[in-house]
């Protein structure tokens, strides 16, 4: 019994500790494939350097551009809608509406990306074309709208947790003074839930910097440097799901492992910045 | 006066959102199902082969989903397979064993895993081929059991949280009871606290298999090809449903391919609603539970 229960916690240490070894390594894996380029130019002249594979420039600061483009675009669409759908589920509507409210929810972010991409491509870029921007359709701003959808039931279930959190006592004070929903609102819940709404805001960051199959699907994935958002783009996880098909050895693949490792570091600095904003937030329902 | 109406204004605004959103959704719903309804049925998934044949692999399926759907169970079957059993093990080790700066750090660790964006997981995944290239003499290339191994890592962390979760959330009464009869940790472990937490587990497990079934960037970097026939082995290519909507929309060659990506697309967004139904119950069954 005793060597029964001291080989149970022997597998379950294995595990734990086997699975968040699994986090550096791939950390190291994309450091390792990624090397030569990282010695032969610095990481940084990376960044900021053009992508032109025939003159040997394979930096990534165009994907960069693209990336953070579309994510912070994004969130300006996506940041007022979750706020107001937030507002709905917890003040404003009758109590058994808000579970339907948050039920809907729940099933949007159920609904697997590359639907929204799918009818996006019929629907969204055919308008976009012929009403708004012109071109090809495949733009930044397309892609930012349709990701600013993706990305508001994470954002949503942030604020509703915090909305919902605030302490029972201070409600009932502001009902007792005889605040409408709308001042308890303003006055009370948004102050009182700012960490888990910056929360919020993060994640939602963190969704639209890491998607890669709607700016795919999207955005154009042209290589040139964006001038305004009607222009064709290509984000760093598009990158490298375009260029794997290339050939192994070239520099060209070597600089997908940079993007990786940008990506990996923003995940680093969102999951602290998540922890330094509100330490102990459940983050399950992500 | 000027206060009512940004009162006013943030009422509207907020019904006008969620409303937004709503209509959003619908009409995804509506449009797939006016573009891609008439196409649900035996031809949408075994083409011009009889079912009966093409089940018992008499005849090969060229113009169904067959393939793709085959594809897609198989790799979150062995998903979640790999996922499961591991992540259960690490949770329990992070919700009962684990303390101090050990748990904070494995806890940091498997908070960057979740929060990695899914293409930077296929890339890991790409790199062991590289890897595993180097190292053995035969070709292993990209294929499903890559593919599984990947998306295995990508849910992982949600099954170690919630079990986590499910374990520490267990009232100190019900916990300390058996040790209280002379039981072992394990036993408490295993006969009263698992068991106890088995629908948030499942839970966990539900939300775990909807994200293996619609992920993409994964597989796109470890193995999934648009046309491979069924899964024959574990080291070859394989086809799957949510990579099959993604090639059409951009390499439709005819109106009929298209119409089956609408079907295909209806398909998923169904089966995702089956998934969402029965993670819903569980729900309502450790409410329920927590009620009494």
């Amino acid at each position: 019994m005793r060597l029964l229960s001291r080989l149970s916690v022997t597998v379950f240490r294995l595990a734990a500790f086997g699975s968040g070894l699994l986090t550096i390594a791939v950390f190291l894996m994309m450091l390792s494939f990624g090397w030569p380029l990282l010695t032969d130019g610095q990481f940084f002249t990376l960044l900021a350097g053009e992508w032109n594979p025939a003159n040997g420039l394979f930096g990534i600061y165009p994907m960069v551009v693209g990336s953070i483009s579309i994510a912070f675009l994004a969130l300006l669409f996506s940041l007022p809608v979750s706020l107001g759908t937030s507002f709905v589920a917890t003040v404003l509507a009758p109590p058994p509406v808000r579970r339907f409210v948050l039920g809907i929810i729940r099933f949007m972010a159920g609904v697997p990306t590359v639907i929204y991409g799918f009818v996006a491509v019929f629907m969204l870029v055919p308008f976009m074309r012929e009403q708004i921007t012109g071109g090809s359709g495949l733009n930044i701003l397309t892609a930012a709208i349709v990701l600013a959808v993706l990305i508001a039931p994470t954002m949503i279930v942030f604020f509703v947790s915090g909305l919902k959190n605030v302490k029972p006592e201070y409600c009932l004070a502001v009902d007792a003074l005889g605040a409408r929903p709308v001042q308890k609102l303003i006055f009370l819940l948004i102050p009182q839930a700012w960490p888990s709404i910056v929360s919020g805001i993060i994640m939602g960051l963190g969704r639209a910097m890491g998607d890669t199959l709607i700016s795919l699907m999207l955005a154009g994935n042209s290589i040139a440097i964006p001038a305004s958002v009607s222009d064709s783009g290509r984000t760093l996880t598009a990158h490298i799901a375009l260029v794997i098909a290339a050939d192994f050895s070239s520099m060209e693949f070597k600089s997908i492992f940079a993007c990786g490792l940008v990506l990996y570091i923003f995940t680093v600095i969102v999951v602290v910045a998540l922890r330094w904003v509100s330490p102990g937030q459940d983050l399950r329902s992500i | 006066m000027m206060r009512k109406s940004y009162e006013r204004f943030i009422v509207l605004f907020s019904w006008g959102s969620f409303l937004f959103l709503s209509a959003i959704l619908l009409f995804i719903f509506i449009y797939l199902v006016m573009r891609g309804g008439g196409t649900i049925g035996s031809r949408l998934v075994f083409g011009d082969v009889s079912p009966l044949d093409a089940l018992l692999l008499r005849q090969r399926v060229f113009d169904g989903l067959l393939p793709a759907i085959v594809g897609t169970f198989v790799l979150v079957v062995l998903a979640v397979g790999i996922a499961l059993p591991v992540g259960l093990a690490a949770g329990i080790y992070m919700a009962e064993y684990a303390s101090g700066w050990i748990k904070k750090i494995l806890s940091a660790l498997f908070d960057v895993l979740a929060g990695l964006p899914s293409i930077v997981i296929g890339l890991a995944g790409f790199s062991l081929t590289l890897f595993l290239h180097k190292i053995l003499p035969n070709r292993i290339g990209p294929c499903l059991l890559i593919s599984a191994l990947a998306l295995s890592f990508l849910i992982m962390p949600y099954v170690v949280r919630s079990t986590q979760m499910a374990l520490e959330s267990i009232p100190l009464a019900l916990r300390h009871t058996a040790p209280a009869m002379g039981a072992t940790r394990l036993q408490n472990i295993l006969y009263v606290l698992l068991p106890n937490c088995l629908p948030d587990i499942l839970g966990g497990a539900i939300l775990a298999i909807g994200r293996a079934a619609e992920d993409t960037a994964v597989i796109m970097l470890t193995g999934v090809v648009a046309s491979a026939g069924l899964p024959r082995s574990l080291f070859e290519q394989f086809e799957a449903l949510p990579f099959y909507i993604y090639y059409i929309s951009s390499q439709y060659a005819n109106p009929e391919e298209l119409q089956m990506g609408f079907g295909a697309a209806l398909l998923l967004l169904v089966l995702c609603g089956i998934l969402f139904v029965f993670a819903f119950l569980m729900e309502q069954l450790i409410q329920r539970r927590m009620l009494r």
